[in-house]
């Protein structure tokens, strides 16, 4: 299994990103560091998806002095489907940042349990 | 007896097991008793300032009423805290192995053979500069065969830029006294040296070329790597970086609230017009009726080259909308 | 070329690590900003030059630019509290 490993570092690189961000979203209370979890995630992703489409000892798909054999190129479309994905994440980034906001612009607080329990007073009065 | 029913009614393992059962909230049951929070200042280390109030409460519990069940569940908290993370650690360790031992079972990467490396990427890169024109095959993929895919995502960029806006932006004709207050409040320019001399002979010198650069990636996007995203957001950092610099009054007179909602749209507007005729004849050929001219010409490629323009308009001005809405709550 | 590559991806685990426990917010913003430009390395590595544009100019740049607004807001709120205070 280690050997294996071994042979894909990328992938292994972007499995145990994914599981750090996945814990800091978890175990964080600070919506900031959550919103940084979930952005460590979104990477991780990313460079699964790319570490798919590398083919070793092949060049960037940009067609150069009209060669076009598959065998000289790497796959195109993990790069396309991530490319978009960038962008959408940081749309999402602002989204949540601009929420963080006004969650403190209420309850004066980051933290996300002193939220809560705000929040549950509120509604009891 | 009683008292053995209260400890069984507390103890941790019915709370699990109800958790599991889907009757209750991990986090409520937590949460339930009443926490004294203004108790304490608001500027305290929260670990210790939490368990000092915990321990308070126990206090002031045992003295007035000596009730046992009021004790425990004040401990309960605490106990339940490390239960969670004891809990989460758990389960993201074992997310971590279970996806080891999935890659463990993946294909090497880097291996022409493998299954992601299928007839789809290869009928891209044989056929792709024939049908498209677009050099970089990349570009001509996510603008050409996937366009309405890259539709959709300028679009969920207008909309993030529109929740933004919704939730930041403070109104200048409110009627609202407060709301006035805030505006004049964020308005932040007085707080800023205001002709800082260093900042703007950089920007000076810097913001041309960022935006020529901007400009060049996006007009090169099917010849050279880049396109629309990565350009656009070049651009809309020029425009962050001349706005840092000169201020908002200067900037007004480039870029104006109406300007960027006019310019999003006529892209918009121009990338759906562009690609909705694929609608009408059955969304199964890609020809535009452009003749495409030369493989490597600025001047080529069909469609693909206002396109692009169009997504790097789009991107830069959602850029620079989010860096004003955060700043001041409005352009 | 493999090497680097592998030093990399474990700085980029170091950065995600030290993301969490770093104890001011400023510095883990930065980390992170860092994290997305040793992101854009990798991108190139992975012969993906179109990704590495886009990431060093919106990860690194625009997300960052984002997160210290953020902060800067949410000091800004807390300083006027204290003011009120303060006066009250």
């Amino acid at each position: 299994m280690i050997q294996h490993l071994s042979l894909n570092i990328e992938e292994t690189a972007a499995v145990i990103l994914f599981g750090i961000g996945f814990t800091i979203l978890l175990l964080h209370r600070n919506l900031i560091k959550k919103i940084m979890g979930m952005n460590i995630m979104d990477t991780a992703t990313y460079l699964f998806l790319a570490s798919k489409g590398y083919i070793t000892g092949r060049a960037v798909p940009i067609v150069v002095d009209g060669v076009q054999e598959v065998s000289a190129y790497i796959n195109p479309v993990p790069s396309g489907l991530v490319l978009t994905g960038i962008v959408v994440s940081v749309s999402t980034t602002a989204l949540m940042l601009s929420l963080t906001i006004r969650l403190y612009e209420r309850y004066h607080s980051l933290d996300l349990d002193e939220i809560l329990i705000l929040a549950k007073e509120e509604e009891r009065t | 007896m009683s008292r053995r029913k209260d400890n069984y009614e507390t103890s941790r393992w019915l709370k699990f097991k109800k958790w599991v059962d889907g009757e209750t909230d991990l986090l409520s049951i937590g949460m339930e008793p009443e926490v004294p929070v203004s108790s304490e200042g608001k500027e305290r280390r929260r670990d210790l300032a939490r368990r000092k109030a915990y321990d308070q409460e126990l206090i002031r519990l045992s003295a007035e009423h000596a009730d046992k069940t009021a004790i425990m569940k004040a401990r309960s908290i605490r106990y339940f805290q490390k239960f969670y993370k004891v809990m989460s650690v758990i389960l993201c360790l074992g997310i971590i192995l279970v996806l080891l031992w999935t890659v463990a079972s993946l294909p090497v990467t880097g291996n022409a053979d493998n299954p992601a490396n299928n007839e789809v990427a290869a009928r891209y890169i044989e056929k792709g500069l024939q049908e498209t024109g677009a050099v970089n095959i990349v570009t001509g993929m996510i603008l050409d065969y996937r366009a309405f895919d890259t539709f959709g995502e300028s679009c969920v960029l207008f909309i993030a830029s529109c929740c933004v806006l919704v939730l930041l932006r403070l109104d200048a004709d409110s009627k609202n006294e407060n709301i006035r207050k805030m505006i004049a409040e964020s308005d932040d320019r007085h707080f800023e040296p205001k002709n800082d001399i260093i900042l703007q002979k950089c920007a000076c010198v810097l913001v041309p070329v960022i935006m020529i650069f901007g400009i060049y990636i996006v007009l090169n996007g099917h010849l050279s790597p880049g396109g629309g995203f990565s350009g656009g957001a070049v651009l809309g950092s020029g425009l962050i970086l001349y706005l840092n610099a000169y201020g908002y009054d200067r900037m007004s007179r480039l870029f104006t609230e109406k300007v960027y909602k006019r310019t999003t749209l006529c892209a918009l507007t121009f990338y759906c017009l562009a690609k909705s005729y694929s609608f009408f004849t059955g969304a199964n050929h890609l020809e535009s009726g452009i003749p495409l001219g030369t493989p490597g010409a600025i001047l080529s490629s069909g469609l693909i080259l206002p396109l692009n323009i169009c997504v790097g308009l789009v991107v830069a001005c959602t850029m620079y909308a989010f860096y004003t809405l955060f700043r001041k709550g409005g352009m | 070329m493999r090497l680097f590559e592998c030093i990399l991806l474990l700085c980029l685990i170091m950065c995600a690590v030290s993301v969490a426990f770093a104890r001011d917010l400023l510095t883990s913003i930065i980390i992170f900003m860092s994290y997305s430009l040793i992101m854009c390395v990798i991108w190139m590595i992975l012969q993906s030059p179109d990704l590495a544009i886009t990431e060093a100019a919106v990860g690194a740049g625009v997300t960052s630019i984002l997160f210290f607004l953020t902060l800067k807001k949410i000091r800004a709120i807390r300083k006027e509290e204290q003011d009120e205070q303060e006066e009250g």
